[in-house]
């Protein structure tokens, strides 16, 4: 299993990591590629810290554990660079995607000294100029794709109109700005140096 | 032609039951078992199956409303987890002695206590001398086509016994993974339609079920349950062939992983088997020579064949997910131990309880497990057979 990605995410109780997490393996299988998406188990709650996880790969993945040395690692709320070693086992060939507007330098503080790739994108001010909330999940899934390069920036778009019209059939009113969110996202998240 | 898709355990479970379309479902939710029926009775809401979905309000009143709908001569499904399952125990016996083909999902967590709603076998440990036919699945896929295949196992004529199809709660409930599906009409005839041959609701062959058993017949009555639980091998086998000329998807007793040409191997089932796989392949590449032996058929236990298969081996490690706390090991291990002995055979053995209340097992668990057995290989000696894997203490 070569080609095997590991991604694994963190953010707090309700906003989203476990459905990004979710929205990515779906993507991903209509590519297709083998998936994995599953969520870390405890006792969830509101604001409380959660861990999702994903492998995608070209072959079947029979592995049925947690991931410790993760190619990626997606952080969906900065307030947690203090309280969660997020760089953990974290390969050095890999890179962290992160949802602050915090400065570089604090940046390279929290992260302990990660050698490898390190984004940033202001996922509440894409959420709240596209779809006047802050849902950071929509934002993180095109940040997570642009950077591990998983798909093309045009796959991602077609695959999640799709996607947003199923689980949004509902609320359809809210997939345009679902849809410009990703858009926005692919464009906002920038390397830091 | 396969379907290819994605879904949860959780979901390949309900899908399955949704494509069998049984006559009945019975449940009650618990953790991590609770979206089978969720998804099962929103399908009995948007009227894509026929089934009487019985809301019971505890797991006894479920496995006693399948015993009933059974009895009365239809296809009665239901699922559960750890106390769930618990406290079904009564009915459990029930349904097996009354030799009622009901068919139960079990999404394996460890029963309480304390509490914990994480994955270990105990639940399925706790029924395993109950007279249930009882199959393991590594992951979605399996789930789904063991669920498939219950029904023509447990009605078949020379069985008539009540079946459960294993997977592990949260680990594979819950992850999505890809499955490949088979069409709705496809699955309607490969499990075809159920006739029994003696049921309450027949009138002009009235029955009675369930009467007092005393001393002159419950000897034989048990003896004739053991004895279809002897026949459901050959049955498994002849169902599991007809299902892979369908869907091409194999299925034996048990499944053996580069074993044939292995030095040492682990016995294991669910979950565990697909990551032992990978650390396998890993360690053919650097030249060691280990396998895996994934128990399939979990009861009828197919001691005979698991003898031969393992008998060439120098060092076996057998993975027990409960414990069994009775200071000889875990049961996995007391079969496999008792298969080999009877056949005469000698291996030097090692037991490993491992992943209790949702401990992760992880490769580099696994890969441990490989190096122990590569010392028992070197010296022939088996210092402590009944050992604990990822327990956070040093073993003294």
């Amino acid at each position: 299993m070569s080609d095997l990605i590991e991604i694994r995410w963190h953010g707090r109780g309700g906003q989203g990591a476990k459905t990004a997490s979710l929205l990515l393996a779906d993507a991903a299988f209509n590519t297709g590629k083998y998936i994995q998406g599953f969520p870390e188990y405890g006792p969830e709650r509101m604001g409380a810290p959660i861990t999702a996880y994903n492998r995608i790969s070209g072959d079947p993945i029979t592995i049925h554990s947690n991931i410790y040395e993760p190619d990626y690692v997606v952080v969906v709320d900065d307030t947690l660079l203090e309280s969660v070693d997020v760089t953990a086992g974290l390969k050095s060939s890999g890179a962290i995607v992160i949802n602050t507007t915090k400065s570089p330098d604090y940046l390279k503080k929290v992260l302990k000294g990660y050698s490898g790739g390190v984004y940033t994108i202001d996922a509440r001010k894409v959420s709240m100029e596209t779809l006047g909330k802050y849902f950071p999940n929509t934002p993180m899934l095109a940040a997570i794709v642009k950077v591990s390069k998983i798909m093309t920036d045009e796959a991602l778009l077609e695959d999640m109109k799709g996607s947003f019209k199923h689980k949004f059939a509902k609320k359809p009113e809210v997939i345009e700005g679902n849809m410009k969110a990703l858009e926005m996202a692919l464009q906002e998240v920038h390397q830091v140096q | 032609m396969s379907i290819r898709e994605r879904l949860s355990g959780n979901e390949a479970a309900a899908t399955a039951m949704k494509q069998i379309n049984p006559d009945v479902v019975a449940a009650f939710p618990i953790t991590p078992s609770t979206e089978i029926p969720q998804y099962f009775s929103t399908f009995v809401a948007n009227g894509s199956v026929d089934t009487e979905f019985v809301a019971v309000e505890s797991e006894h009143s479920a496995m006693s409303a399948c015993i009933g709908a059974e009895s009365a001569g239809s296809r009665a499904m239901t699922a559960t987890s750890a106390n769930g399952l618990s406290l079904m125990w009564e009915m459990i016996y029930i349904a097996s002695s009354l030799r009622l083909p009901i068919v139960l999902s079990l999404v394996n967590r460890a029963v309480s206590g304390p509490l914990n709603i994480h994955c270990d076998h105990s639940d399925a440990m706790g029924v395993r001398d109950s007279g249930w036919i009882m199959l393991f699945s590594e992951n979605n896929q399996e789930a789904y086509d063991n669920t498939l295949m219950a029904h023509r196992i447990a009605e078949d004529e020379n069985v008539r016994l009540p079946l459960m199809i294993c997977q592990d709660g949260f680990i594979t409930s819950h992850s999505i993974e890809n499955i490949e599906l088979e069409s709705d009409d496809e699955v309607k005839k490969f499990v075809g339609e159920y006739h029994p041959e003696h049921y309450l609701l027949d009138d002009q062959n009235p029955i009675a079920v369930g009467p007092l058993d005393l001393q002159a017949f419950l000897f034989e009555h048990k003896a004739q349950q053991g004895e279809a639980m002897k026949a459901a091998k050959q049955v498994i086998l002849e169902v599991s062939k007809d299902f892979e000329a369908w869907t091409g998807r194999h299925y034996g007793l048990f499944e053996e992983y580069r074993l044939a040409d292995a030095e040492m191997a682990i016995v294991c089932m669910n979950s565990t088997a697909g990551t032992t796989k990978a650390v396998v392949d890993r360690l053919r590449e650097n030249g060691i020579k280990a396998g895996l032996l994934k128990i399939r058929v979990y009861r009828p236990f197919p001691a005979e064949e698991v003898a031969n298969a393992l008998s060439h081996l120098k060092a076996i490690a057998v993975l027990d997910r409960a414990d069994s706390l009775n200071a000889i090991g875990g049961a996995l291990f007391e079969d496999v131990t008792s298969s080999l002995y009877v056949e005469n055979k000698h291996v030097p053995m090692v037991n490993y309880v491992y992943g209790i209340g949702g401990r992760d097992t992880t490769e580099k668990d696994i890969e441990s497990v490989y190096t122990d057995l590569t010392e028992i290989v070197k010296t022939g000696k088996v210092e402590n057979p009944y050992r604990y894997l990822g327990l956070r203490r040093e073993e003294k």
